[in-house]
């Protein structure tokens, strides 16, 4: 029991004297999710609103594909980074291996799929509804998209912070091509597995309240946009 | 500029999953006029809006204007049965189409505050469009549709929800309209609106144009026995 509140204490100590090693962690946190993000919802977004608007021979399959690749282990994701970014594999030649770049990258393989599918579902959503309206304005395939990515802009944040809370507390993946270097591609869950290993908790329980709080305000914005989001369209 | 019109339509048909939705229909919208589409519910009426204006597919028979159909598109516009309206505000839905047209936001936003005086929606341009009563809806669907000066507009029962008063200003709004030369084509349950605004009938029947005649033989001395008890407001099958 002493373990616990002694780590407590310990921990918001380490917070509230803005300790560097502890802030070290989480900047590079944010920076590496943040940045994730920032690219998987420019890939994602869009493909989720063109997957909704086209017709074509393997819509179905491709939506198939996207969801069963929500599903995908991220240790499985960061094996298959490792062995593309290792100095024998394809992207080799970049040296990005256990580099916070390398740990962007898996993360964007990881919530680029979960960003894509749930801007599908809102975007089919919203198609339905425009459909005839935009046929017959004569929008173009790229107005329309632009449209309803505008439109639906709300439930597309809503898919962004869906994503930035999967990355966030993300592990496996992260541990496997980063490699949990202190001072270069150290984050806050490697930090967090690291430290409990070790005994550590003082360090470990301060970051975990850092995670805690960060993955509590995630969800209380996602709730507040939802209802914004509703109450604009009833 | 060429005229889009006249619309010719020949044996122009529309199924859907195997069933007959409308058709065959041949018939020609002249390039001046006001076309009335009447007929009971399910007769056709939306369908065959749709099917002139390129919305529904042709599975028979042809659709064809005066000009290339790509081009003929930018030049109609189409009011809903049930108003489509954008997340948006209404100034922004009201420049919506004219933003497509590649128009300037600055020149675009003087356009509609110039159109919506016209609609009695300058009071609205801040309101978010979606919250808007079924009335102004309707209202902002024509301003919308209206405000890129097509050449021809068709409307899907425009006043189906709305008390006399909002009737009698879309109609005196569409009396304006056509003054300027716009082609007009509506359906309506409404009769009396019929009588009041029609130059032509088409009165639909099981999808098919079961008459197509000037308004007043129409109305004063129908051909058929249907199209009579349809007018007297008898029940028609
Ligand atoms: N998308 C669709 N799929 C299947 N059937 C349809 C579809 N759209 C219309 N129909 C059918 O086509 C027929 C004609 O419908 P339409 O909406 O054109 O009638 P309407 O004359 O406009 O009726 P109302 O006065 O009720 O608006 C109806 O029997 C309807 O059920
Ligand atoms: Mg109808």
């Amino acid at each position: 029991m002493s373990d616990y509140s002694d780590g407590f204490w310990a921990a918001w100590k380490l917070i509230i004297t803005l300790d560097p090693d502890l802030y070290e962690i989480i900047f590079l946190s944010l920076q590496v999710t943040i940045s994730a993000v920032i690219i998987a919802s420019i890939i994602g977004l869009p493909m989720g609103a063109w997957l909704a608007v086209n017709r074509f021979k393997f819509r179905r399959y491709a939506i198939a594909v996207l969801n069963a690749l929500m599903g995908l282990p991220p240790v499985v994701v960061g094996l298959f980074v490792y062995m593309a970014l290792s100095r024998a594999g394809p992207l080799g030649g970049f040296g990005l291996l256990f580099s916070p770049a390398a740990m962007i990258i898996a993360q964007v393989i990881i919530i680029t799929p979960l960003i894509a599918s749930i801007s599908h579902q809102t975007i089919r959503d919203l198609w339905a509804e425009y459909h005839d309206l935009l046929i017959s304005m004569n929008a173009t395939r790229t107005q329309r998209i632009k449209a309803l990515l505008w439109d639906g802009k709300r439930a597309l944040l809503t898919a962004t912070l869906a994503g930035f809370g999967r990355a966030i507390g993300e592990v496996g993946a992260i541990m496997i091509v980063g490699g949990n270097i202190e001072h270069a591609t150290r984050v806050l869950t490697t930090a967090i597995a690291l430290e409990t290993g070790k005994g550590n908790f003082a360090f470990a329980m301060g970051l975990g309240l850092v995670l805690i709080v960060l993955a509590v305000m995630i969800n209380l914005l996602i709730h507040i946009v939802g209802k914004t989001e509703r109450a604009s369209t009833w | 500029m060429v005229s889009i019109l006249p619309l010719k339509l020949t044996d122009a048909t529309a199924h859907m999953r195997g069933k007959k939705l409308v058709g065959p229909v041949s018939l020609t919208l002249a390039p001046t006029g006001f076309t009335m589409v009447i007929g009971p519910n399910g007769a056709g009426k939306t369908t065959l809006l749709r099917l002139m204006h390129g919305l529904q597919r042709c599975t028979g028979g042809e659709v064809v204007w005066a000009v290339p159909a790509t081009q003929a598109r930018d030049r109609q516009g189409f009011v809903f049965q049930s108003p489509i309206m954008m997340r948006r505000k209404v100034a922004d839905s009201l420049a919506y189409p004219l933003r497509l047209r590649g128009m300037g936001k600055a020149a675009a936003l003087e356009k509609v505050a110039q159109c919506a005086g016209n609609f009695g929606l300058s009071e609205l341009l801040e309101s978010w469009a979606p919250m808007l009563s079924g009335g102004e809806k309707q209202k902002l669907s024509l301003a919308r549709a209206l405000i890129t000066e097509p050449e021809i507009l068709f409307l899907d029962e425009p006043c189906a929800n709305l008390d006399g008063r909002a009737t009698r200003e879309i109609e005196s709004i569409l009396r304006q309209v056509q003054a300027r030369g716009t082609r007009l084509v509506m359906s309506t349950h409404n009769m009396g609106q019929a009588k009041r605004l029609a130059d032509d009938v088409i009165f639909m029947l099981g999808g098919k144009v079961h008459e197509h005649a000037e308004s007043e033989g129409f109305f004063e001395a129908s051909s058929t026995p249907e199209a009579k008890a349809f007018i007297n407001g008898d029940i028609v099958e």
